[in-house]
């Protein structure tokens, strides 16, 4: 007689479902990014800083580099500023910005007081080339390789520990040797 | 200081619950009936991505503003519908469709009703075989009445 | 003080329902007879203790006592008394408490009804509730204690979330708990069945009125929540298969299952393992919504501020409550066995199909559910469902019950056959279909199946519940309170069915942007946009728009929808503005300021919306008066006897 355990074994099913989806919660606001061993997108936009140049994807192929999306107006993207000046100091790994949603004022007095980590600005006040990469909220981070492809995607404001353990190993030995 | 801080701890709450809540209600012309048509369908079909319990129709967050405007973009320049939303899945993933599509990861969900009424009427089936078999055997004749059973009959 | 005492009464009532649920759950395992007499004493100690922590909380909130952190962070000196009574359940832990003092006041409900069944039954039924209440307020006490101080008190509340402020909403909470704690009741009594090794068709009619009340409430906490949704979210949505509606609709379903093979089993003592897990399943998913709403593991524009904690313990509390009584089930069903035999075409088929299509549609509700979890647990990346899986999933169990519905209701027991009514539900039928094809095709100029079939089925309902009264009628026989109250239920789900046809097939919606003077159209009406003024309100301002209504010329009415900016919360709300004009249910909302005076508008005509909320509460009123029919009375006067004869017998 095994159908009477049937309920039971249903729920302790259930129950171990439930169980992954509490451990999860706490990351269940952060989508994965289909992108991830895609080529990056192909864009060409105004440069921040020189409105009369443009940052475009092919100036950055045959390079590593991280694509790193924010704006002044996202409080988030201030609480990782000084971990951005920090990684563009070690000199790993360039960082290439898409200034998103933003003004052109406000943004040039935000570098201009605390500091430009940037390479390069890409500047989309209309957001829409931020959709190509599939963004869906500031801070996020791109790591591209001389390939072109996404090698990885973090969503949120990085921290020393995510540099550390999950964009630096990511990153060939000879860039890390190179760089320190 | 101290309450400054708690201020601040709950604010976000606050903020949360309260943003999603104003609705976007944007109105666009386009150029034909049929365009509009296939517009709001699409707008209705798409998750906001940043509130993420809304539909980009409803979403009154700038994001879901943008991706509205792609849409009527791509519309406008002659996409397809299949090529509008292959263009959002192949950035956000099967994430930001509504409507799960049927792939082999998503397969056990479109077929689940499907089993449960297959298991359900398979044991249906079981159960009746059975219960027919003992009607001869059931001496107990119930009211045909509604509400009244068989015992209140004896009891009479 | 007050809050300390809330607080005090609160671990004392823990202390109660732990002595209630030892008591009644040992009292009878181990015949001690002095445990089972102290059960309704911890009853009612538990009762009074948990009113008093109910008392302090809505005092704390009165009073404006901002020192409790709870006051503070969803009250405000500025709110009216009214809301800030409703601020009490405004929140995770104030919600709690309300969630546990209903529970205590079915408990208190349920020791009155049982007091006249066996003392041992009554006693484990008490227990089973004693144990759920023990759970939830040691989750309380330990996670959500709402009594907490703050260290240094805030000069003024942040105020109740703006959603709440409105009398729908603030009813809302309390009528869907008063349903979902009310499932505890069947629950127990399950539970009280299987421990006693004895399930028997008396045990189906002590059982049934308390499903069908915690049914009925559950109907119209739900009919408020959505009528809520639609008049304040602003999209016109009053039904979005979003993860908290889902959370309330489940349990509903099980309930329906469970109201019909009760019948089953207290007619024929059919069913009886079957009836036993639905009583399980019923209340097992009202606690899993529970969890699934506080521990924040779904996205949901409903849930709860959350904490991962709550979640832990909730899983916690959830897997010992249902494993053990799932266990005792499969300890004790072989006991439950029942030698009646039934024909194919018998009522009890039909309500053996009612019962595997509604709980095919819970699981199918269930599986939308859980899929984002179960797709992120087996590796399968993250997945979203939405209303274009549920619609037509739903639709696949739903459209063969109602046809079953309208012949099934005819069925006789036992034998089969429709008892003569072939003809005339043959009759119905054409009627119906030859109603819904014009509806649908004539008057709404419907295309596809859907409409028209909607349309047949819904009022094929209605004719075909009507036969039976009609005949009594002509007859001359009095119809029983449980067959009148069946009957309504059911006429009301045709017309629900009917509109929810017409809504879903035929809605008109336009977002449209107006200059001062211009006008739009939609759905037959004419509405012109007359500007925008100020809104000043209590503890918002914000925007007023006039909008006049117009049909063939003729005025229908002036409408403001608005929108308000709540200055605590920093939050802007809808408030649409809603009309009822010839079965039409018209819609506006105002959206933002497009400059240059023109404003964006959404208009909404959706054809007999409001009856989809008024044919649930029929459903619900017919449902409660079923519960008031005379054989449960009777039932209690003879168990009195019987009780009086063996009382008799001991003490002579």
């Amino acid at each position: 007689m095994i159908r009477r355990f049937i309920p039971l074994l249903v729920f302790v099913g259930v129950a171990a479902l439930l169980a992954m989806g509490v451990m999860q919660a706490p990351r269940k606001d952060l989508v994965p990014s289909p992108l991830i061993g895609k080529h990056a997108p192909n864009f060409s936009l105004p440069s921040l800083m020189h409105p009369h140049q443009r940052v475009s994807s092919t100036q950055l192929n045959g390079h590593w580099y991280l694509f790193n999306v924010w704006g002044t107006w996202c409080i988030s993207c201030r609480q990782e500023y000084p971990e951005l000046l920090a990684i563009a100091h070690t000199g790993i790994v360039p960082l290439i910005g898409l200034d998103w949603k933003d003004t052109r004022g406000e943004a040039l007095a935000f570098l201009s007081t605390k500091g430009d980590p940037y390479q390069r600005i890409a500047f989309d006040p209309g957001g829409l080339e931020a959709i190509h990469w599939g963004v869906y909220g500031a801070p996020e981070t791109f790591l591209v390789n001389p390939k072109g492809i996404i090698v990885y995607k973090y969503i949120g404001p990085i921290t020393p520990r995510a540099w550390t353990e999950d964009i630096l190993p990511r990153l060939p030995a000879s860039a890390t040797v190179a760089g320190s | 200081m101290r309450l400054t801080r708690l201020v601040l701890a709950l604010l976000p709450v606050a903020l949360l619950l309260g943003a999603p809540w104003a609705r976007a209600i944007a109105p666009t012309q386009m150029p034909t009936a049929a365009l509009e048509a296939r517009y709001e369908r699409l707008i209705h079909g798409f998750r906001c991505m940043q509130c993420q319990d809304e539909s980009l129709a409803n979403s009154p967050v700038s994001l879901a503003a943008d991706m509205r405007r792609q849409i009527r973009q791509m519309l406008l320049a002659g996409d397809t519908d299949r090529q509008i939303r292959k263009f959002f899945v192949s950035r956000y993933g099967y994430f930001i469709l509504f409507k799960p599509p049927f792939v082999w990861k998503t397969a056990w969900l479109w077929l689940t009703p499907g089993i449960l009424l297959f298991v359900g009427a398979f044991t249906a089936a079981g159960v009746i075989r059975r219960r027919t078999r003992l009607v001869a055997s059931d001496l107990e004749e119930p009211d045909p009445r509604d509400g009244l059973t068989g015992v209140q009959e004896r009891g009479r | 003080m007050i809050p300390e005492l809330g607080e005090f009464a609160l671990i004392l009532a823990l202390l109660l329902a732990g002595l209630q649920a030892l008591f009644g759950i040992g009292g009878p395992a181990l015949r001690r007879e002095r445990w089972v007499a102290a059960v309704n004493p911890a009853v009612a100690g538990q009762f009074v203790m948990v009113a008093t922590s109910m008392g302090c909380l809505v005092t704390s909130f009165v009073q404006n006592d901002f020192t409790v952190r709870y006051v503070a962070a969803n009250s405000n000196s500025q709110l009216p008394l009214f809301y800030r009574v409703a601020g009490v359940w405004g929140a995770h832990s104030g919600s709690l408490l309300l969630w546990i003092f209903l529970l205590g006041c079915w408990t208190v409900a349920t020791a009155f009804g049982t007091a006249r069944l066996p003392k041992q039954f009554s006693a484990r039924v008490l227990g089973v509730l004693g144990a759920i209440s023990f759970g939830f307020l040691l989750y309380t006490l330990l996670t959500s204690n709402p009594f907490v101080r703050l260290t240094s008190p805030w000069p003024d509340g942040l105020g109740l979330n703006p959603l709440l402020q409105d009398p729908g909403l603030a009813a809302h909470p309390p009528m869907l708990y008063t349903g979902y704690v009310g499932l505890s009741v069947a629950f127990a009594f399950a539970c009280a069945a299987l421990l006693e090794g004895k399930l028997d068709r008396e045990w189906a009619r002590w059982a049934r009125p308390w499903t069908t009340a915690a049914w009925a409430f559950l109907t119209c906490g739900i009919v408020l929540g959505s009528w809520w949704a639609y008049y304040t979210l602003g999209w016109g949505g009053f039904w979005f298969w979003d993860p908290v509606e889902n959370a309330s609709f489940m349990p509903w379903l099980m309930a329906t299952a469970l109201i019909h093979s009760l019948a089953v089993t207290e007619k024929r003592g059919l069913f009886k393992s079957w009836t036993v897990l639905l009583a399980v399943l019923g209340f097992s998913l009202s606690l899993i919504g529970t969890f699934l709403v506080r521990s924040g593991i779904l996205i949901s524009v409903h849930s709860f501020a959350v904490s991962p904690g709550r979640g832990v313990f909730l899983l916690t509390f959830l897997v010992v409550m249902i494993g053990a009584a799932l266990s005792l089930y499969a300890w004790r069903v072989p006991h439950l066995k029942s030698e009646a035999g039934f024909e194919l075409t018998a009522r009890e088929s039909f309500l053996l199909f009612n019962n595997i299509l509604l709980v095919t549609a819970c699981g199918t509700v269930f599986a939308g559910e859980m899929a984002p979890i179960i797709s992120l647990a087996l590796g399968l990346g993250k997945l979203s469902v939405g209303p274009p899986y549920f619609n037509p999933t739903f639709l696949i169990s739903m459209l063969p019950l109602l046809a079953l519905l309208a012949v099934g209701i005819h069925a006789r027991w036992k034998r089969g056959g429709l008892g003569g009514q072939g003809r005339t539900l043959l009759l119905t039928l054409a009627a119906s279909a030859i109603i819904g094809c014009v509806t649908a095709i004539v008057i709404f100029h419907g295309r596809g199946v859907l409409a028209p079939v909607g349309m047949t089925l819904g009022t094929w309902i209605i004719f075909s519940s009507l036969i039976d009264p009609i005949d009594r009628l002509r007859r001359r026989i009095a119809i029983p309170r449980a067959v009148l109250g069946m009957t309504i239920a059911h006429i009301a789900l045709g017309i629900f069915v009917f509109s929810m046809t017409a809504v879903q097939g035929f809605t008109v919606e336009r977002d449209v942007a107006l200059a001062n003077g211009a006008s739009a159209r939609a759905g037959g009406y004419t509405f012109q946009f007359e500007g925008v003024g100020p809104l000043h309100g209590r503890d918002y301002g914000g925007s007023l728009a006039t909008v006049a209504v117009t049909r063939d010329g003729h005025p229908v009415a002036v409408m403001h929808p608005a929108t308000r900016m709540y200055w605590v919360q920093h939050t802007v709300t809808t408030k649409s503005a809603i009309l009822f004009h010839d079965g039409n249910n018209i819609l506006v909302a105002l959206g933002q300021n497009l400059g240059d005076g023109r404003w964006s508008l959404r208009l909404q005509v959706r054809p007999l919306v409001s009856f989809i909320w008024i044919a649930a509460l029929i459903m619900a009123f017919g449902g409660l008066l079923a519960i008031t029919d005379r054989r449960y009375r009777i039932e209690h006067a003879r168990a009195e006897e019987t009780m009086g004869a063996l009382a008799g017998g001991k003490t002579p």
